[in-house]
């Protein structure tokens, strides 16, 4: 019995100790000297991370939003208001579809390929002959991240809300016959930009926050082997998988019930 | 590949983002109720609102012209209170208008339609509709019609 | 120039609870060429680090050039730095830019100097680790031993004072060795560059330095030109230099008694031994 409380106060304090080592990460990367001079780094990372998710991020967005037109439409036809299909999905996607799938997404492409590059960087003793000759690499190699991560997300999860409900209107209107008119007219009428919108993007935002910091800790704490790098790859997306989901439950108890 | 081109490549990413922003601004949001001429506030008194809500629009002959912005129970007469913010451009609602709560389509919106009368005087801001329509509740409803039976 | 002198004094070092080093003391005299030589996973690699500021000790002190370096600002480290130059197991090069880039980034770091002048330093350091001509490649196309020898050429950017080369023998074909061993001579002869060696090859290390430490278990247990401790006696020194594969780091790792261990084998099984 004794063995196990202390098993478990281990564990706490390990938990504790990782939380604290990504937080220095976090405020070392984040709050130190100037950034304009490493702004062509945070672009180049912008581009790693956002640009080549568009591709995925604009493929889901529109079958999710031409899924949920289908599903949708066979719900509310039985009680003849198939014409709050367009307020129904554009709600379910800008303020939780969007920002969640997308946040989702963006931890399995974007999250895991940081935490491998900075991985391979570690275990190729690149940080460390950077730290040698005087770079920090958190400054160099771990802020930019941070920043393209936190800046690239809200811009996806726009991205997959308008996509989606371009694909829900292509299937509702064009497709299964909905008038073009109230289907429209129903959703500007029903969504407001300050309530939903607006809080959707403040979700994607977090969720980018969230999603980069632990893609780039596992890379910069993993051990330096090949076996390292996977397992912490690996981790990143479970990890930033559960804490969106987890966070997202919490965000939408603040917002939509207070 | 060269810095210029990711350069482009990544405002125009950016561009998006700003872009969809603005489509989920205009087409999806409707951003336009009170923003450009203000609003004034109009109150009301009613016996059961309902399921109408804050936000709920209100409208006359059927084009809305603002929102419920606040809801609250008179202690005295036990009345709701609903605190109404119609557009600054609707200028001549007269105080005999009739302010009812109706049920939009099927799945039961509530919201306020606003019907004008014939006095010449206006309603300013911080002026009451006195003639009100209550919500139609289902219950009472049947009540009624069970009631009538016999 | 002053004089680069490194001294290593009473350094304790632990981590993970392995004590690393356990009271190591030496001496590094300016413009020589000294090899650290040990088993592996003695930590040579670590006190590396501990010179360069990396690591801090948990006891000792560790003064290069009159600066105790664990106790640097920040800033004063950065400056520091500039007069040190690592060479790296794996070489280390960023993977994501090319050669060029590679050897002008500490130039870019340190200094404000215009473009052309980069890009003529970046030049001349090419040319005398004779790669001048692969200028525009990217790591990932070079072999090893080129890869070793921009590294090189990264290390000696600045012109620093003291460069310390973390294993630059091993996994290289002989051609390639000896290429870096004569620019390591070079190097230190041409521009006096104070140059540690970490190595576990002792004939090749040995054959350039002036000096040699053995480290194993954490302490100092041989110093010494070359020549002379190829004649030191005690046992562990013996071994080392020898390559002798049993002595005091013995052979087998700890096991039970071999005869039982068979026997008890065979006879759980239904013993074929009666």
């Amino acid at each position: 019995m004794l063995s196990r409380l202390r098993s478990l106060g281990q564990y706490s304090l390990s938990v504790l100790e990782v939380l604290g080592r990504a937080g220095s990460v976090w405020w070392q990367a984040i709050w130190r000297r100037p950034r304009l001079e490493n702004l062509p780094l945070v672009i180049k990372q912008i581009y790693q991370l956002g640009v080549l998710s568009v591709v995925i991020i604009v493929l889901s967005g529109f079958s999710i939003g031409a899924v949920l037109a289908l599903q949708g439409y066979n719900q509310l036809v039985q009680y003849g208001s198939e014409s709050a299909l367009g307020l129904g999905v554009a709600l379910v996607l800008v303020m939780e579809i969007g920002p969640v799938v997308s946040a989702l997404l963006f931890a399995g492409r974007a999250g895991s390929a940081v935490t491998a590059e900075i991985g391979l960087m570690k275990t190729t003793e690149q940080l460390s002959s950077m730290e040698m000759i005087g770079v920090d690499p958190l400054q160099r190699i771990v802020a930019p991240r941070l920043w393209a991560g936190f800046i690239s997300m809200p811009i996806l999860a726009l991205m997959f809300s308008v996509v989606g409900i371009w694909g829900a209107s292509l299937v509702g209107v064009n497709w299964l016959g909905v008038y073009e008119g109230a289907f429209w007219a129903t959703m500007q009428e029903g969504v407001d930009f300050k309530s939903h919108v607006l809080k959707g993007i403040i979700k994607s935002v977090a969720f980018g926050l969230v999603v980069t910091w632990i893609a780039v800790y596992q890379g910069y704490d993993t051990e330096p082997t090949s076996e390292g790098i996977a397992a912490a790859t690996t981790r990143t997306v479970v990890y930033s998988s559960v804490a969106v989901l987890v966070l997202d439950f919490f965000l939408t108890l603040v917002m939509f019930r207070f | 590949m060269q810095m210029r081109t990711i350069e482009i490549v990544v405002g125009a990413f950016m561009l998006a983002g700003i872009i969809s922003l603005a489509i989920l601004a205009v087409r999806v949001s409707g951003f336009n109720v009170g923003t450009s001429t203000g609003t004034y506030a109009v109150y009301a008194k009613f016996e059961n609102i309902g399921g109408l809500v804050v936000r709920s629009k209100v409208t006359i002959a059927g084009v809305t012209v603002g929102q419920v912005s606040e809801i609250k129970l008179d202690n005295e007469t036990f009345m709701a209170v609903v605190k109404m913010d119609i557009d600054g451009s609707v200028t001549d609602l007269s105080t005999d208008s009739t302010a009812a709560i109706l049920t939009e389509g099927l799945l039961g919106g509530k919201y306020i339609g606003i019907s004008i009368g014939a006095d010449e005087r206006i309603l300013g801001d911080g002026d009451q509709i006195y003639d009100t329509q209550s919500a139609v509740v289902l219950e009472e409803l049947i009540g009624q019609f069970l009631m009538k039976q016999f | 120039m002053e004089t680069q002198q490194i001294t290593i004094e009473d350094v304790i070092f632990s981590r993970s609870r392995r004590r690393i080093f356990d009271g190591v003391s030496l001496t590094i005299p300016a413009g020589k060429i000294v090899g650290i030589l040990g088993p592996s996973g003695t930590g040579k690699t670590t006190l590396l680090r501990l010179i360069g500021g990396q690591l801090k000790p948990d006891s000792g002190s560790v003064i290069v050039n009159g600066d105790s370096i664990p106790d640097l600002s920040r800033s004063r480290l950065f400056e520091v730095r500039k007069s040190m130059g690592m060479l790296f197991q794996s070489g280390a090069l960023f993977t994501d830019i090319n050669v060029f880039e590679n050897v002008a980034f500490p130039l870019r770091v340190h200094t404000d100097l215009p473009e052309d002048m980069i890009r003529d330093l970046v030049l001349i350091k090419l040319q005398s680790v004779g790669l001048r001509g692969a200028s525009q490649l990217y790591p990932a196309e070079l072999s090893g031993g080129m890869t070793r020898r921009v590294a090189l050429a990264r290390a000696i950017a600045l012109d620093p004072q003291l460069i310390m080369y973390d294993e630059p023998f091993s996994g290289l074909d002989p051609i390639a060795m000896g290429v870096v061993v004569e620019l390591i001579k070079t190097l230190n002869e041409v521009y006096g560059m104070t140059s540690i060696i970490v190595s576990h090859d002792i004939r090749e290390t040995a054959s350039i330095a002036d000096h040699l430490f053995i480290i194993s278990d954490g302490k100092v247990i041989g110093s010494g030109p070359p020549d002379e401790l190829l004649k030191e006696t005690a046992p562990r020194v013996q071994q080392f230099i020898k390559g002798l594969p049993d002595g005091p780091v013995p052979f087998h790792y700890p096991a039970a008694d071999y005869e039982e261990e068979l026997l008890r084998g065979q006879t759980a099984r239904g013993g074929l031994i009666r």
